[in-house]
C-alpha cells in the first residue's frame, strides 16, 4: 500500500494533470463572464438608484467593488469545488497526502495582491468620500468637504433661497416624525419633503430627544439625527421621482412606523408649493422657536400647541416616563 | 512555579484524594447550583430594600413603580449572593482564617454528574459546564429569532406589540452578542488547551471556574429584563434612548457588564495558561493553530471587555443617580456611548471570528492529511487580525457626525484588516491542494465556514468602504454582513467543533448520520436565510423594524421560511446532542480521526490532571505524510529529560 502509493506519486507529479493551469482556466472564464454580466446587466439596477448625485455615487462604488470581488469570490469557489471533486479521498486509501509546508512564491504572491487590491479600494473609497461631497454622509457640524454655496451658520441658511443655490433643508428628528424646516423659504416646519429637480441639497440633520438616522433611500443620504448637534450631509437632485425616507436607527418603540415619503418636483412647482404652504403654516411658524442648527427640546415653549397644529404625537405618547426631554 | 513536573498526589481517574477529602456532609449542604439560587434570591432582596431606602426619593419608573436605584442594587447584591451561595468565597475566607483547604487545588474532590453543577477547579469540568450553558444560551436566544421572524412575515399584520418586537429584537441580539463570545473559548479553549500545550492544568483554575459562573448569572439577569418591561433600544443601547428607557435597561446593562467581567476574567487565564503552562519542547512554531487563535482572543477578551464593563457602569450611573456622561444638555455626549461601546464592540466582532479561525486551521490538516499550509501565515494573520482590531471601530459612526476626516483613517483600517483575514483562505487553499479529503461531518463543517466567511468578508468590504456604507449601514445589509460573519463562522466553526471534540471531552461520539443531516440542512437553511437579506437591506429596509415595504414581502417571507428550517436544523443538533450523550453513548476512547493533535494522544475522556507526567513536545501537529517524523509527544519521558532541559540557562525556572 505504502508502496503503491510512492510510487504513484512522483509519477502524478511528472505526468498528472496540471491542476494550476486547470483552475486558471475555469477561473478566467467563470470571472470574466461573471464581470460582464454583474457590470452591463445588474449594474445599472444595482441600488440605491440615480435620483440622488450621492446615490449615483453609491451605485457606481457599489459597482466597481462588485467588479473586483466577483474574481475573488470566483476563485475560491472554483478552488474549493475543483478541491472537493478532484482532491477527495479514493475509498480505500488511508494514506497522508504530500507533506507541503507551504510555498514562499505563493504566499508572497498572495499578499502583495490582496494588500494592493484593499490600499486600492481604500483609496478609490477615499476619492469617492471626498470628491462627492461627503458622497451622502453625516458630515457632522463642521463638514470639510462642501459643495460651492453650502450655507454652515444659521443666519447664512435665513438668506432667501433663489433656484440654482444650494438649498437647505433642516430634518428635525423626534419620536418617531421627521419633520422638515426650510429656512431659506420662510422657515416654516412641514411633515412632507419636498425638493426642486437639479439643486444641491443640503441637510441639516438634528433630533430633539433620542438618535435617529435620516436616511433618504434614493437620494443616496444617510445621516445620524442627534441631540444637540447638526449634522450635514450633501446630495443634488438629478430627476424628477419619489423619495422614501425612514428612520435607520432604533429610536424606541414605533422606530419601524418612522418612515414618510417625499418627492422631488420641478423649480417652478417646488416654489409654488413653498409659498402656498408658507402661507398655510403662518400661524404655526410664529410659533416655532427662531430658526437655529439645533434645538433644546426644554426651551421650545410652544411646543405641545405647535405639535397639536401638525398633527404629531410628539414625543411622549405615554409610553415612557416623565423625565423624557423632549415631553412637551 | 510555573510547570509541575510530577503530580502532588498519587492520579486516579475521576480525581482527588481516595478517601475524597474530608468528612462530607450530606449533598444538600455543599454548595452547588441550589444553594446559588438562595443566596441570590436572599441577595436580591436586600440590594432591593437597601436601593429603596437609600434613593427613596429618587424618580420611580412610571411602568414598574421601582426605583433603578433599587433594581440596580437588587442584581449587584443577587449576583454576590449567587456567588456566595456557589461557594466561590469559601477557600478565600478558610485561608484568610488560617485554615487548610480541604480538597486539592485542581478540583473539589470526585463528582460524577453532581460536580457540573457546582463551582469546580477542574478546567475540563468547567469546560462540559461552559459547553452546555453555551447550547442553552444558544437556543434560547435563536428561539427569539423565530421570533423576530415570524413578526416579519407581514409587513402590516402584527403577531406582537410594537413593544414587545422590539424587546424581542433587543434580547436576541444583546444575548448571542454577549454570551456568544465565548462560544469557542468557553468550552473548547477552557478544555482543550491545556490538554494541547501540554499542561496539567490553568494558570487560574479559580477566575475560570468564575467566569463561568457568571454568565448563568448574566443570562437570567438579561431574561429577567422582560419582567421589568424589556428594553427598547437593541443591543448598542445607544443614549439617550437608553436613558430614557423603562426598567428593563437596568438588566441591559447590568448583565452586559457583568459579562464583560466573565470575559475579562476568561481571557486574562487563557492568556497567562498559554504563554506560562506550555509543556516543554512547545515552542511557538510548534503551537496548534487553534491555540493561537485561542490567544488571539483572549488578548481582545482581556483589553477590550473592561471597557465594555466600563462604559455600562457609566450607563448604570446615568440612570441611577443621575450623572449626564451621555445627556448632551448637561454637558455630556451620546458620542462618548458610541465610542466606548464599539471601542469593545469590534474587537468583539474578532473575538466572535478568531476562534472559528483557529477550529477550522485545526481540522484541515486532519482531514486533508496534509500539513498546514503556510503556518507562519495563519499565526501571522491571527496576530494582524488580533492588532488591527483595536484600529476599526470607528466605522460603526461613518454616518454619525463624528468628525469628517477621521472617515479615510477608519475605511483603510477596516480595509486593512482584510488582508490578515484573507490568509485563512491562502492557508485553506493551499492546505486542500493535493489533498486527500475526508468528508466527515466537522470537514463539511469546514467547508460551510469557508463558504459562508467568504461571502461576509467580501460584504465586509463593501461595508468598509464608507460612500457604500452610506446607503448598507443600519440596513438588513448589514444585519446579513454579520450574520455571515458570526453564524456562518463562528457557529459553523463550533458545531465542526462539537462533532470532532465531543468524542475527546466526553468519550461519546456524536451519530454520524444525523450529523449529516444537521449539517446540510443547516448549511442550506443558513444560506437561504441570509443570503436574500443582503438584497432586502439594498432595496432599503431598515434593521429592527415591524413594517417595510410591501414589495419586500416576498422575500422576507421566504427569509422567515428558510429560518424556520435553520432552527429545525439546530434542533436536530441538540436532539443529536442528546439522544448521543444520554441514550445510546456510543463510546469512542481511542483517536477516532487519526489526529496528530497532542490532546488526541491521550485517552478520551482524558484523565484527571491531563497527563502522567508532562509530556515533552518533539513535533509540530500537523506533520501529516513526512515518512518517518517524530511522534507528536513523548508522553513518558525518562527520568531527568526534563531536567536536563531545563539545565543551562533555564536553571532558575526549573528550579522555582
Amino acid at each position: 500500500m505504502a508502496a503503491e502509493t510512492q510510487a504513484a506519486t512522483p509519477a502524478a507529479k511528472a505526468g498528472g494533470p496540471n491542476h494550476g493551469l486547470r483552475i486558471f482556466l475555469i477561473w478566467i472564464v467563470l470571472a470574466l463572464a461573471a464581470d460582464l454580466v454583474l457590470w452591463f446587466v445588474l449594474g445599472p439596477h444595482i441600488p440605491p438608484g440615480r435620483l440622488g448625485s450621492a446615490a449615483q455615487g453609491q451605485q457606481f462604488d457599489n459597482n466597481v467593488m462588485i467588479a473586483m470581488s466577483a474574481p475573488v469570490l470566483v476563485l475560491v469557489l472554483v478552488y474549493f469545488t475543483y478541491a472537493i471533486v478532484v482532491w477527495r479521498r479514493r475509498p480505500g486509501d488511508d494514506a497522508d497526502g504530500p507533506p507541503l509546508h507551504g510555498h514562499s512564491r505563493i504566499q508572497a504572491l498572495w499578499i502583495t495582491v490582496t494588500s494592493v487590491m484593499v490600499l486600492s479600494l481604500a483609496a478609490f473609497g477615499t476619492y469617492e468620500l471626498i470628491v462627492p461631497y461627503g458622497a451622502g454622509g453625516g458630515e457632522g457640524p463642521s463638514p470639510i468637504w462642501n459643495p460651492p454655496g453650502a450655507e454652515l451658520t444659521a443666519a447664512a441658511q435665513q438668506r432667501p433661497w433663489a433656484p440654482g443655490h444650494v438649498l437647505v433643508v433642516q430634518v428635525i428628528g423626534q419620536q418617531w416624525r421627521f419633520t422638515y424646516r426650510y429656512p431659506g423659504l420662510g422657515g416654516f416646519e412641514t411633515t412632507e419633503l419636498v425638493l426642486p429637480v437639479n439643486t444641491m441639497i443640503q441637510f441639516d440633520v438634528t433630533s430633539i430627544d433620542v438618535i435617529h438616522s435620516f436616511w433618504a433611500y434614493q437620494l443616496g443620504v444617510k445621516a445620524d439625527a442627534n441631540p444637540g448637534v447638526d449634522n450635514v450631509a450633501y446630495t443634488k437632485t438629478q430627476h424628477l421621482g419619489r423619495v422614501t425616507v425612514r428612520c435607520a436607527e432604533l429610536c424606541g418603540l414605533w422606530h419601524g412606523a418612522m418612515f414618510n415619503y417625499g418627492k422631488v418636483v420641478t423649480v417652478p412647482q417646488f416654489q409654488a408649493w413653498a409659498s402656498s404652504t408658507s402661507v398655510a403654516l403662518a400661524d404655526v411658524t410664529k410659533l416655532l422657536p427662531p430658526y437655529s442648527t439645533t434645538y433644546d427640546p426644554t426651551e421650545i415653549a410652544h411646543l405641545g400647541p405647535v405639535l397639536q397644529k401638525l398633527g404629531l404625537t410628539g414625543a411622549g405618547g405615554g409610553y415612557y416616563p416623565p423625565q423624557d426631554p423632549s415631553q412637551p | 512555579m510555573a510547570i509541575e513536573t510530577e503530580p502532588g498526589t498519587t492520579q486516579h481517574p475521576g480525581g482527588g484524594q481516595p478517601a475524597g477529602g474530608a468528612a462530607r456532609r450530606p449533598w444538600w449542604m455543599r454548595p452547588a447550583i441550589h444553594t446559588g439560587l438562595i443566596g441570590a434570591v436572599i441577595g436580591y432582596a436586600f440590594g432591593h430594600w437597601l436601593g429603596n431606602l437609600i434613593a427613596s426619593g429618587y424618580q420611580q419608573v412610571g411602568t414598574s413603580d421601582q426605583n433603578d436605584t433599587a433594581i440596580v442594587l437588587g442584581y449587584l447584591f443577587m449576583v454576590i449572593g449567587w456567588l456566595a451561595g456557589l461557594g466561590v468565597f469559601n477557600d478565600l475566607f478558610k485561608q484568610m482564617a488560617g485554615r487548610r483547604l480541604a480538597e486539592a487545588e485542581n478540583g473539589n474532590g470526585p463528582g460524577g454528574l453532581a460536580q457540573y453543577f457546582r463551582f469546580h477547579l477542574d478546567h475540563k469540568v468547567v469546560g462540559i459546564q461552559y459547553l452546555v450553558g453555551m447550547i442553552i444560551y444558544f437556543c434560547t436566544a435563536g428561539l427569539l429569532a423565530m421570533g423576530i421572524r415570524t413578526e416579519l412575515l407581514s409587513p402590516v399584520h402584527h403577531v406582537f406589540s410594537s413593544a414587545t418586537y422590539i424587546e424581542i429584537v433587543g434580547e436576541h441580539g444583546t444575548m448571542m452578542m454577549m454570551l456568544m463570545t465565548s462560544v469557542i473559548l468557553g468550552p473548547f479553549g477552557n478544555y482543550l488547551i491545556p490538554i494541547m500545550i501540554g499542561s496539567k492544568r490553568v494558570a487560574y483554575p479559580r477566575l475560570e471556574a468564575l467566569s463561568f459562573w457568571l454568565t448563568p448569572a448574566a443570562f437570567m439577569i438579561l431574561l429577567s429584563a422582560l419582567l421589568l418591561g424589556g428594553f427598547h433600544m437593541g443591543w448598542t443601547g445607544y443614549p439617550t434612548l437608553s436613558i430614557q428607557d423603562t426598567s428593563g435597561a437596568d438588566a441591559y446593562a447590568f448583565a452586559f457588564g457583568l459579562m464583560g467581567i466573565s470575559m475579562t476574567l476568561a481571557g486574562f487565564n487563557i492568556l497567562v495558561t498559554v504563554i506560562c503552562y506550555r509543556a516543554p519542547g512547545m515552542r511557538w512554531s510548534r503551537l496548534p493553530m487553534f491555540v493561537w487563535g485561542i490567544l488571539g482572543t483572549a488578548v481582545m477578551m482581556a483589553l477590550a471587555a473592561p471597557v465594555l464593563s466600563g462604559g455600562m457602569y457609566m450607563l448604570l450611573t446615568d440612570r441611577t443617580v443621575q450623572t449626564a456622561f451621555f445627556t448632551d444638555q448637561l454637558g455630556g455626549s451620546t458620542y462618548l456611548w458610541e465610542d466606548v461601546f464599539w471601542f469593545f464592540g469590534h474587537p468583539e466582532v474578532y473575538i466572535l471570528a478568531l476562534p472559528g479561525f483557529g477550529i477550522v486551521c485545526e481540522l484541515l490538516p486532519v482531514f486533508t492529511r496534509k500539513p498546514l499550509f503556510g503556518y507562519k501565515v495563519a499565526a501571522a494573520g491571527m496576530i494582524g487580525v488580533t492588532l488591527l482590531s483595536f484600529f476599526v471601530w470607528q466605522h460603526h459612526l461613518f454616518d454619525s457626525g463624528i468628525n469628517p476626516d477621521m472617515r479615510p483613517l477608519y475605511m483603510l483600517t477596516t480595509e486593512m484588516i482584510s488582508i490578515p483575514t484573507g490568509f485563512i483562505f491562502l492557508v485553506g487553499m493551499g492546505t486542500l491542494w493535493k489533498a486527500k479529503i475526508r468528508f466527515t461531518v466537522p470537514m463539511l463543517f469546514c467547508f460551510a465556514f469557508f463558504f459562508n466567511f467568504l461571502i461576509g468578508g467580501i460584504s465586509g468590504v463593501f461595508n468598509s468602504d464608507a460612500p457604500a456604507d452610506v446607503t448598507e449601514h443600519g440596513s438588513f445589509f448589514v444585519m446579513a454582513h454579520f450574520h455571515y460573519t458570526i453564524m456562518g463562522g463562528l457557529i459553523f466553526a463550533f458545531m465542526g467543533g462539537c462533532y470532532y471534540w465531543l468524542p475527546k471531552m466526553m468519550g461519546i461520539k456524536l451519530n454520524e448520520k444525523l450529523g449529516y443531516w444537521h449539517f446540510w440542512l443547516m448549511f442550506l437553511g443558513f444560506n437561504s436565510t441570509f443570503m436574500p437579506l443582503f438584497a432586502v437591506g439594498w432595496l432599503g429596509q431598515p434593521r429592527r423594524v415591524f413594517e417595510y415595504a410591501l414589495r419586500l414581502q416576498t422575500l422576507n417571507d421566504w427569509v422567515s421560511i428558510s429560518s424556520y428550517v435553520l432552527g429545525f436544523s439546530i434542533l436536530l443538533f441538540v436532539i443529536n446532542f442528546v439522544w448521543s450523550t444520554v441514550v445510546t453513548r456510543v463510546r469512542e476512547t481511542g483517536n477516532p480521526w487519526e489526529s496528530r493533535g497532542l490532546e488526541w494522544q491521550i485517552p478520551s475522556p482524558p484523565p484527571a490532571y491531563n497527563f502522567e507526567h508532562v509530556p515533552v513536545v518533539l513535533s509540530g501537529p500537523y506533520e501529516y505524510g513526512s515518512e518517518g517524523s517524530e511522534p507528536v509527544a513523548d508522553l513518558n519521558p525518562p527520568v531527568g529529560v526534563l531536567a536536563a532541559a531545563f539545565s543551562g540557562s533555564e536553571t532558575a525556572r526549573a528550579e522555582a
